[in-house]
């Protein structure tokens, strides 16, 4: 179970988040939703525990343990996941080696023990085939040249293949076409268990017809303006995000 | 920025003990006399040198007392006091060891600790269908032993110690000793010239590919001794022959001078890949320190069609000064040069390569990865040179520099002299930095901050390491790891 009490942050001296309220109990997904510039990358970067993110009041609990305390790659091993708006690039390193290097630095951390070469690319082959992603596409640099549809699969065969029981998705929908929407979504859907909880950020309501979630909130000005069942999403398709403030300095 | 701050923090807490060989062996040696001409005949005598070779060294000799330091290297250290050093240091117990038996069972166990496979028993007990390297071993300024050379004799390529090389093949040594690098080329070519100890002679016949890799370890144990080797390679026509040369030294307080010259010679349609992974000690935290490495390599595509390629991986060393180059002196020959050079705590490096067009349609190709991370300095300097009559000369060079945290320095200083118009010479360069960003996003995925510098370094110098014999490939890329701990925070 994900608790977040009244979570304050500032990037650059400028507060984003202020006074967010949430509850992620282990097995639901919940949406975020909000316009753009209301704070939700930031959710997202500050519970993955990027530096620049300072957290300057609440609390994040994670499974009783609080989340604050630990380093980025500390809460990987956690079982956090991020699935990032814009993933990065990193020239020269293969998919492939990455994906291996990021699997077993978890298992070692987590106390397993690594997958053989064999095993290793057995379990990368089966679980690419259900997102479409072709092997000769893991054998390119990490994320160079990829395609947004490209690398947002990529992003969700990182999740599977890291196992997380948290996983935060920044916007997985933004740039992908109906069909990529619908690999995509079935991947995730794939991985609900009643082990994990989801953070399906978005700006769209169009995700949330795949990704059926539990509870939806829209975020506004920093914190949780309103939560509901999954209607809310739908109400927002109609009414926009009007009610609720373009915030100030909006930013994608 | 926090992640600066940080980095600097690391980078003081680079520790010596990274340094994994920095062990010494205690083993009595044998030191010339310091100061004078005396050291010189003494490094001769011991050898049972010819009239000829001493004569060639005293000739370097007096030269050199004529001669002054470079000082246009952009690397700044203490003044080297050339009359308190000592030129020469063995092993007392190798003089001439007849095989791996009669070496001393202290200088095996410290090559074993340095994990090169001496014992060929070792080596072919391996797996089955594994490379085999044959492998000349020097300690401190002597060879102590050769692998596989029966099979090497077998094709007809002599590998041997160069001291062997003057006993054995004197003809060989006389016509090429000094061809490619003269005796007064600069001031550490010619003190090397005065008072080389040993090191490794390669000879590849007419129309041979060399069965195997061939490999030299280098290793300075002696304390305040400088360790100067002399390696000849010769391929003769139509001959192939890939070598790597790997270092390394005990962790000392005093600096060690290292200055060696390397000469390479390809013949007509001939191939010389020549490889090295130098891991030399590279000073404390502090700076403290170190080895000196003032280093002369040369190849000279003598014969039309002949290819010399250079691949370098600079890890150690608190002062590397080294240009391998190439002279196009052949119709249609062909230079490279491959250079991975990574500096961290308070190296610095300036390094590069010289491509010398003087035949027609000869090309080359310069790809330079520097990685600065710490104080460190890190300076490309390349000249690329079209002679008069290099009609069609053609080069392309790349240069790439990585910085990690902003105490540290990359500087990229090319030359280029085209005196044919025909010439075509295309440069490119880049200067970038690990972003916060790309390292978020391996952290995220549970990569510690090293095991992600790592990465993205290799992934930065992919394009070199794949110049690499498959053999070393692994091996290079755990020594980039390492030499870039602590390098971020
Ligand atoms: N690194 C940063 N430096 C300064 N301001 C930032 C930074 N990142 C985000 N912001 C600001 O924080 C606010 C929230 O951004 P973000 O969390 O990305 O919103 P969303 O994802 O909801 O669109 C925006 O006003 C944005 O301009
Ligand atoms: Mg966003």
């Amino acid at each position: 179970m994900l608790e977040i009490k009244n979570l304050h942050a500032t990037v650059d001296g400028r507060e984003i988040l202020k006074g967010l309220d949430l509850t992620v109990p282990a097995g639901e997904v919940h949406a975020i939703m909000g316009p753009n510039g209301s704070g939700k990358s930031t959710l997202s970067y500050v519970l993955a525990g990027k530096e620049d993110y300072e957290v300057t009041d609440g609390t994040i609990t994670w499974k009783g343990e609080n989340l604050l305390d630990m380093d980025p790659e500390e809460r990987a091993a956690a079982g956090v996941f991020l699935a990032f708006q814009y993933p990065m690039e990193i020239p020269g390193v293969a998919t492939m080696t990455f994906l291996r290097s990021a699997v077993n630095a978890v298992r070692k951390a987590r106390g397993q023990e690594e997958f053989s070469t064999p095993d290793f690319l057995r379990i990368v082959k089966e679980k690419a085939k259900l997102l479409k992603i072709d092997m000769a596409m893991l054998r390119r640099p990490l994320n160079v040249g990829f395609s947004g549809g490209e690398k947002k699969r990529n992003e969700i065969l990182q999740m599977s293949l890291l196992e997380p029981d948290l996983c935060i998705l920044d916007e997985t929908d933004s740039g992908l076409d109906i069909d990529a929407l619908r690999i995509v979504s079935e991947g995730v859907n794939a991985l609900r268990s009643p082990e994990r909880s989801m953070l399906v950020i978005t700006h769209y309501q169009r995700l949330l017809n795949y990704i059926v979630p539990d509870r939806v909130h829209v975020l506004s000005k920093g914190r949780v303006a309103r939560s509901g069942g999954p209607e809310l999403a739908l109400e927002l398709e109609k009414s926009g995000y009007a009610d609720y403030g373009q915030d100030e300095a909006s930013a994608a | 920025m926090p992640a600066v701050d940080e980095t600097v923090e690391r980078v003081k807490e680079i520790d010596v003990d990274k340094y994994k060989y920095g062990f010494t062996t205690d083993i009595e040696s044998v030191k010339a006399p310091k100061g004078n001409e005396d050291i010189v005949r003494f490094i001769s005598a011991k050898k049972d040198e010819p009239e000829w070779l001493l004569e060639w060294r005293l000739e370097a000799y007096r030269r050199w007392r004529t001669m002054r330091e470079p000082t246009w290297a952009k690397v700044h250290y203490p003044k080297i006091d050339f009359e308190d050093l000592y030129y020469y240091a063995a092993p007392k117990s190798t003089e001439g060891p007849k095989s791996l038996a009669e070496v001393d069972p202290e200088l095996l166990a410290t090559y074993e600790k340095l994990g090169i496979p001496l014992k060929e028993q070792e080596v072919l007990a391996g797996v089955q269908g594994a490379p085999k390297v044959a492998v000349d071993a020097v300690f401190d300024s002597v060879s102590v032993v050769t692998t596989f050379r029966e099979e090497l004799a077998k094709a007809g390529v002599i590998f041997c110690s160069i001291s062997e090389a003057v006993r054995e093949h004197p003809e060989l040594v006389k016509k090429y000793l000094g061809s490619v690098v003269p005796v007064t080329d600069n001031f550490y070519a010619t003190l090397n010239s005065a008072v080389f100890s040993d090191g490794s002679f390669v000879y590849v016949p007419e129309g041979v590919r060399c069965p195997m890799e061939l490999s030299t370890y280098f290793r300075i144990n002696a304390e305040n001794t400088g360790q100067f080797e002399r390696t000849l390679i010769i391929a003769d026509k139509g001959a192939y022959v890939s070598y790597l040369e790997g270092c390394t030294a005990p962790m000392r307080d005093e600096n060690q001078l290292h200055a060696a010259v390397v000469e390479l010679v390809a013949l007509e349609d001939a191939e010389i890949k020549y490889s090295t992974v130098q891991n030399w000690y590279p000073g404390d935290a502090e700076g403290k320190g170190g080895v000196y490495n003032f280093v002369t390599k040369r190849g000279d595509c003598r014969g039309d069609r002949s290819k010399i390629s250079w691949t370098q991986v600079e890890t150690g060393s608190a002062i590397t000064w080294k240009y391998p180059s190439c002279i196009l002196r052949g119709h249609g020959s062909r230079g490279e040069f491959y250079s991975i050079a990574i500096s961290n705590g308070y190296q610095q490096v300036d390094s590069g390569t010289k491509m010398i067009h003087l035949g027609r349609d000869t090309s080359s190709r310069i790809i330079s990865k520097g990685i600065a991370a710490g104080y460190s300095d890190n300076t490309y300097r390349g000249l690329v040179s079209a002679h008069r009559k290099a009609t069609n000369a053609r080069n392309f060079t790349c240069c790439d520099s990585l910085l990690i945290g902003d105490k540290c320095g990359a500087h990229t200083i090319p030359y280029i002299e085209a005196k044919n118009a025909s010439a075509t010479f295309e440069h490119e360069a880049t200067t970038s930095k690990i972003s916060d960003d790309q390292l978020f996003y391996c952290l995220s995925r549970g990569l510690s901050e090293e095991e992600a510098v790592a990465l993205i370094v290799n992934g930065f110098v992919r394009d070199v390491l794949q110049q690499l014999p498959m053999e070393f490939m692994a091996e290079t890329q755990k020594l980039i790891g390492i030499s870039l701990e602590g390098s971020v925070g």
